[in-house]
């Protein structure tokens, strides 16, 4: 033992939005993290709150010592030791596979949860949206009425309406509950739909505008109840790859152009474009993109509250979930590009970049926030899926596994998981505790497109090549 | 001969007969009666004729009526293609891939019987007098008990000879082989591939273990650059596949996987 090393330090913890609480603690160095989380709790006035301890940004693990570099320690200086509030719930690991359910004729190329993850929707190259029963893991109804692929799905904020289009560039609007057509199929698109994007709830409750970007370079704004283009947002020279509807009443579209621009939903004005990256943007991702999917009812810790039925209460509720997502800043915008490069921006101040964050050796093809909005995960063609903070950018870690393409990630509610899909038939379950492979999940006979963790954690469906759909659970 | 045109100057000025249209329409509705019955009762060249053009008229007026149908029917403009893609993976030309190739059990269970599913399932036996040359050893090359492979063969990395004096097998450098031409049965596509071992030499057991590649011999090739995945989500490396052609007549080994 080093004589010279100091038993205890001076310390403060504080919140990673820069709050301090209580005064300055002398800590022994072999004080571990359950100990500190005790103290945070006792110093916060909360009970069993699960929490991260970083020190000069290093993830304290085991206990303080090992974080820090005792060596060019100053002990007269005052430790900062930054806590993160972890999500009170758990969400458990999928380890197997429940059910593969047949029924699709070709590859299934979408899988979507409803917002309270009771119900799941999928779309296939055989034409027809299906509506899976979860309770039974079996068949519920069958939707036909495309003639060409369902490309993409969309479940509304309030869970009564699926949104599919198909490569035909229509797009028609489902009843989850029947299996039947609401409305009229909405025609106006010449070529495919690449992405859609619903108004945000706490915006109207009534679920009725949708956002639909497509191959032929146009964003169209449909009035789903008359089944008319109320705006038609042209300004993308190539094809748009991705539209998201934010929370404060932006859509932003990213585009084979290698511009993001940001238009206003209610008058379809380009407020600005987002420039840096050099070859097509692929993909986009808000960092209210859970808060915004799940609309009104967080889908864990809401689950058994009384359901109000009142659309403006409810409004009300949506609204305070986003404000409480958005209380450290407004949403972050993250876009992932054919460069090989992801760019970090705040569209709704700033058409500067947040940050570029570089590493990935091929192609990024998916990103997405993780639910409490910290981390950042991005797959790419390079085979691996990284990490980065959602806050400024800096690269934490590279998850290592996949021995092909790394098509889609998905997170558990809880952003304690993180699943990736890949083009060599596994699905990989990560840990961001340990930052590294939790669980292998092998079964799918050729590549996996599409995956979905529901939003209250307990399934993951994948579905892929194969034709079959597959639901995981722990 | 009239010299103008005095029938339609008398219907304009006097109007037709009152039952014109009516005697019309039954002219019209006897004609089909009348050639029939004029088709039965011609004979000889005239028939013939007449009933070729006959023949004619029919094939034009069904052609017309199946144009006038489709024009009809609302036409599917785009046909629902095969091997349906995800968005993100429209735009970028992907090659078409085989499928994960047979389960892993499966070929462990084949080889454990030693038994495959062949392209070519018989194969002429190699004797051991057509493989080997008698090689004269000793002072007075009166020994001869060295023998010489006459045919490609296949030696492992990590070969190294023994002292010439204990050498039974001699396999000449120009006839050994590293690379094989493999064809995937499915992609309809042929890689050169490193091989690996020789499985099985189906003319005799001491082939196989000498690494003698014929006609008809089964040998593992490193297929990872192919980048197929088992179901298990590994890249499978190893594969076996049987050689189609006779090496040692071409100085190529071509080879079709085994699937």
């Amino acid at each position: 033992m080093d004589e010279d090393l100091p038993i205890s330090v001076q310390a403060k913890l504080k919140s990673d939005t820069g709050e301090e609480i209580g005064s300055t603690l002398d800590l022994p160095l072999n004080i571990n993290k359950d100990q500190l989380q005790l103290i945070c709790n006792a110093l916060l006035q909360e009970e069993d709150k699960p929490f991260l301890f970083f020190v000069k940004d290093v993830e304290i693990t085991n206990t303080l010592k090992d974080a820090l570099d005792v060596k060019i320690l100053n002990s007269e200086e005052v430790l900062e030791i930054i806590y993160q509030q972890q999500a009170v719930f758990r969400v458990r690991p999928v380890t197997r596979c429940t059910s593969s359910i047949p029924g699709h004729a070709e590859a299934v190329i979408s899988t979507s949860f409803s917002p309270s993850g009771k119900k799941l929707a999928s779309g296939s190259g055989d034409t027809t949206v299906r509506f899976w029963d979860l309770h039974t893991q079996s068949p519920h109804h069958v939707c036909k009425g495309h003639t060409n692929w369902v490309l993409c799905i969309n479940w509304a904020p309030d869970g009564q309406k699926l949104a599919s289009a198909c490569k035909q560039g229509r797009i028609m609007l489902w009843d989850p509950n029947t299996g039947n057509q609401i409305g009229k199929t909405m025609i106006g698109h010449k070529q495919w739909i690449t992405a859609m994007a619903w108004e945000p709830y706490h915006i109207n409750p009534e679920c009725r505008k949708l956002a639909s970007s497509s191959k032929d370079g146009d964003v169209r704004i449909w009035d789903t109840v008359t089944g008319l283009t109320i705006l038609s947002l042209t300004g993308h020279s190539k094809a748009v790859t991705s539209v998201k509807w934010g929370g404060s009443g932006l859509i932003y579209t990213s585009s084979q152009d290698r511009i993001i621009k940001v238009w206003r939903a209610e008058d379809g004005i380009l407020c600005r474009n987002l420039e840096g990256h050099a070859h097509w943007v692929n993909t986009l991702a808000l960092s209210t993109d859970y808060v915004l999917r799940t609309g009104p009812f967080h889908p864990v810790t809401d689950q058994h509250t009384a359901k109000n039925t009142d659309k403006n209460v409810l409004q009300q509720n949506a609204l305070q979930r986003y404000e409480d997502v958005c209380r450290h800043g407004p949403e972050r915008l993250v876009s992932g590009s054919d460069d090989f490069t992801l760019f970090l921006w705040l569209p709704e101040k700033e058409k500067r970049p947040l940050a570029r964050m570089t590493g990935h050796q091929q192609l990024i093809n998916d990103v997405k926030f993780s639910p409490d909005t910290r981390i950042l995960a991005s797959a790419s063609f390079d085979k691996s899926v990284k990490l980065w903070e959602a806050a400024t950018g800096k690269f934490i870690t590279t998850l290592r596994g996949h021995v092909q393409a790394v098509y889609m990630v998905a997170w558990s509610a809880d952003s304690r998981l993180l699943l990736s899909s890949s083009a060599d038939s596994t699905l990989k379950v990560w840990s961001m505790k340990t930052k590294k492979l939790e669980l292998d999940l092998p079964g799918h006979a050729d590549e996996v497109y599409a995956v979905d963790w529901s939003p209250d954690g307990a399934y993951v469906a994948s579905g892929g090549k194969d034709k079959v759909l597959k639901l995981w659970q722990h | 001969m009239p010299q103008n045109e005095y029938i339609e100057r008398h219907q304009k000025l006097y109007g037709r007969r009152l039952d014109y249209e009516e005697r019309k329409r039954k002219k019209e509705a006897r004609e089909p009666h009348k050639r029939a019955e004029k088709a039965r009762k011609l004979r000889g060249i005239k028939a013939k004729i007449f009933n070729k053009e006959r023949r004619n008229e029919k094939i034009q007026m069904k052609k017309k009526i199946k144009a006038h149908e489709e024009k009809n029917v609302k036409q599917n403009t785009e046909k629902v293609s095969e091997g349906a893609l995800p968005v993100y993976l429209l735009d970028r030309d992907v090659q078409s891939r085989a499928k994960v190739l047979s389960n892993m059990i499966k070929q462990k269970r084949k080889e454990k019987a030693g038994k495959w599913d062949v392209p070519i399932p018989k194969v002429r036996a190699q004797a051991d007098a057509e493989v080997f040359k008698v090689l004269k050893s000793g002072k007075s090359k009166r020994k001869a008990w060295k023998r010489m492979v006459t045919k490609v063969t296949y030696v492992g990395e990590n070969f190294t000879r023994k002292p010439p004096k204990f050498e039974r097998f001699i396999r000449p450098m120009a006839l050994r082989f590293k690379k094989a031409h493999v064809t995937h049965p499915e992609l309809k596509a042929t890689f050169c591939l490193p091989i690996i071992g020789v499985k099985k030499n189906p003319s005799s057991q001491m082939f196989t273990s000498l690494g003698v590649i014929t006609k008809g011999t089964v040998i593992e090739v490193n297929i990872s650059e192919l980048g197929l995945v088992t179901q298990a989500g590994k890249v499978v490396w190893g594969k076996y596949a049987q050689v189609t052609n006779n090496p040692e007549n071409d100085g190529c080994i071509n080879a079709v996987l085994l699937v």
